[in-house]
């Protein structure tokens, strides 16, 4: 099914819930995201960001409501659940490199055998990818000899191998070391100027002030409160985005 | 200030150091060794006297070929050379090829080769030739290799041809005039073996991994019949497989199927491989992290891809060790079908001994059976290791 091709409206959820057993994760979750837009929600773990953002490319099925990525919506057809994911790239708290293949091999690999790109072509368009995260010397190499920062750098150059139109990032610097986040949120930074449609999970208060266009504060499975940057800073409407920001703004 | 530069403490080595710190460093280290010396010297003493003078070691030199290859046809045995001088040229092939990576096998080879010729020099038995053409086609080809365009694929390929191609030289064929068939009741010895134990382990993995992936498999039918599979098979001993292969396999065959004792033998060996492979590759499956699996299908891949390009290598390197040690096993278990009727060497032993004029010689032949498995073994052993470096098991 599609809709809205003509309509810049790349991500539309209407009432999406989900439970896990008993626990309802998310309550009726409806949001819109327009292409080029940075969308950065946050909120307290538990809250069901991270379960919200995965559903977005089905590494977790929402039970009830609607997901349209795209101009596909997502359901059980397992063949338009693999087209949005070659549509949608996605980078983990974890890294989630593949051990046993270089980093040129990590990169190449989806483009090779999803994409069918000739093996100079793809290999060319990873060593670009390497050099606009910074690390082209680094090709050769296993992820086990890489710091965190370089494996967060990989993980995103092979996500955008796919030359996706959407990118979610699931907490992509929760895993670092203080001393790698930089380089991870520069190349973010710079993703989020050329004009990627981005979804993240983050609490790199600095990050959403410098690019993000809007913030959703998500809270026990629901989006509390939602605004530009500047909206969700200086005058917060809601007492738990109040005591939220206090928490993590005030250490 | 700048730090001073530190140097790591020197180590003192050699074998003088290396004695007195682990033989000689206090009195009851030195009571200790003194004592151990004293012990083996007691045991060892008699076992020398007996090798040097007491053994008959002719039983060995009259019986060798029928260790080799059991009852082959005398006529014939150029066909099993033929296949030792393949193994030599893949060998130096590979060398040439890979280099680094294959040179510790083909060292092994190479020793191998020499240490066969010296024996065969030593006991005047005629085949150090032979041996001798085997290690000079090993070196041929490892310059060949290094020149050869497209090596690794032609090597890769000649590698995998070359199963097929033994059995098709050893077994013959009635519509090829130089390779008349050789029944294969008339294999034996350590050539029996050998083929027993690659047959059953090459042929056991994939129908292994099948089994591992069916357990885990979302469809009941194919989880169900997986689990019963294995859990049957690992429920009965090796021997019951074998005598059940043997007897029983030609009332579920038609009528005119009658596979012969040693091709019943290695569907024997297969179907109770598969099973202890099957666990072990499972216990590989298990310890991925779930995030591989999300990282390949958020790439677009799909579930065959995923299996086969993310999962399984990683699941296969884990297991490295515990598939050797099955191989391993196997390798000692084939003597087992001495019991069904195959003269594999354990069963050429005990005919050895059946000789009037070599009766009462069971030390010797023994301990030759025994130094047969244990070399080979020590041979797998180094092959695992070289295979875990190459690999990088628990580095990357």
């Amino acid at each position: 099914m599609r809709e809205n091709n003509v309509s810049q409206e790349i991500i539309i959820c209407r009432d999406v819930h989900k439970w896990f057993d008993h626990f309802h994760v998310l309550k009726g979750i409806s949001l819109t995201v327009q292409k080029g837009e940075v969308i950065v929600i946050f909120g307290p773990s538990g809250s069901g960001k991270s379960t919200f953002i995965r559903c977005l490319n089905r590494l977790e099925e929402h039970q009830k409501g609607q997901i349209i990525v795209d101009g596909i919506e997502l359901g059980n057809d397992i063949r338009n659940v693999e087209k949005i994911r070659q549509e949608v790239g996605m980078v983990f708290q974890q890294f989630n490199l593949f051990p046993h293949l270089t980093v040129l091999q990590n990169i190449t690999l989806a483009p090779a055998w999803v994409r069918r790109t000739p093996k100079e072509q793809s290999r060319e368009l990873a060593m670009q990818l390497l050099k606009r995260v910074g690390i082209p010397e680094q090709a050769d190499k296993y992820p086990a000899q890489l710091s965190g920062g370089q494996q967060q750098r990989v993980a995103i150059a092979r996500a955008l191998a796919m030359q996706p139109r959407i990118m979610l990032f699931d907490e992509p610097t929760s895993a670092l070391d203080p001393e790698m986040i930089k380089e991870v949120l520069d190349v973010m930074v710079e993703l989020a100027k050329s004009g990627m449609t981005i979804v993240a999970v983050t609490h790199e208060m600095g990050f959403a002030r410098a690019v993000a266009n809007r913030m959703i504060f998500f809270d026990k499975g629901e989006i509390v409160e939602q605004g530009t940057p500047q909206q969700i800073f200086n005058n917060p409407q809601n007492d738990r985005t109040k005591l939220f920001l206090s928490q993590i703004l005030h250490h | 200030m700048t730090t001073a530069e530190v140097k790591p403490p020197v180590l003192t080595i050699g074998p003088l150091a290396w004695l007195r710190k682990n033989l000689f460093s206090t009195w009851y280290n030195i009571a200790l060794t003194l004592l151990a010396i004293w012990l083996l010297s007691a045991l060892l003493e008699p076992a020398i006297q007996w090798g040097t003078t007491e053994a008959r070691w002719g039983v060995i030199k009259a019986n060798l070929t029928l260790f080799m290859v059991g009852q082959y046809p005398r006529s014939q045995i150029g066909r099993v050379w033929l296949t030792v001088y393949l193994l030599a040229g893949l060998i130096g092939l590979s060398w040439g090829v890979w280099k680094n990576a294959a040179r510790g096998f083909a060292l092994i080879a190479v020793s191998a080769g020499a240490a066969f010729t010296m024996i065969a020099l030593f006991f005047r038995w005629d085949a150090w030739t032979q041996w001798l053409l085997a290690e000079a086609i090993l070196l041929i080809f490892y310059f060949i290799g290094l020149y050869l365009p497209r090596g690794t694929l032609i090597t890769a390929v000649a590698w995998f041809l070359y199963f097929p191609f033994v059995f098709l030289v050893i077994g013959g064929s009635k519509y090829i005039a130089t390779l008349p068939p050789v029944p294969s009741n008339l294999w034996g010895g350590l050539l029996l073996t050998l083929l027993l134990t690659i047959v059953g382990n090459f042929g056991a993995l994939p129908l292994g991994i099948l089994l591992a992936l069916g357990r885990r498999s979302k469809l009941p039918v194919i989880r169900y019949f997986s689990i019963g599979y294995i859990e049957i098979i690992r429920g009965v001993p090796l021997i019951t497989i074998l005598y059940t292969a043997a007897i029983l396999l030609p009332y579920f065959l038609p009528i005119d199927v009658r596979p012969s004792q040693v091709i019943r033998a290695m569907i024997g060996f297969v179907i109770f491989e598969a099973a202890y492979q099957a666990e072990n590759v499972r216990g590989g499956l298990q310890a991925i992290d779930r995030g591989q699996y999300e990282a390949a299908h958020a790439l677009g891949l799909n579930g065959t891809q995923t299996t086969i390009l993310i999962i399984l290598p990683q699941a296969l390197r884990m297991v490295v060790p515990a598939l050797f040690n099955s191989f391993i096993s196997l390798f000692k278990d084939t003597s087992l079908v001495a019991l069904i009727g195959l003269f594999e060497i354990v069963r050429i032993a005990r005919s050895i001994l059946a000789q009037t004029e070599w009766l009462g010689t069971h030390r010797e032949v023994f301990l030759f059976a025994f130094i047969i498995y244990w070399v080979f073994n020590l041979a797998f052993t180094y092959g695992n290791r070289r295979v875990e470096e190459a690999l990088g098991v628990g580095k990357r």
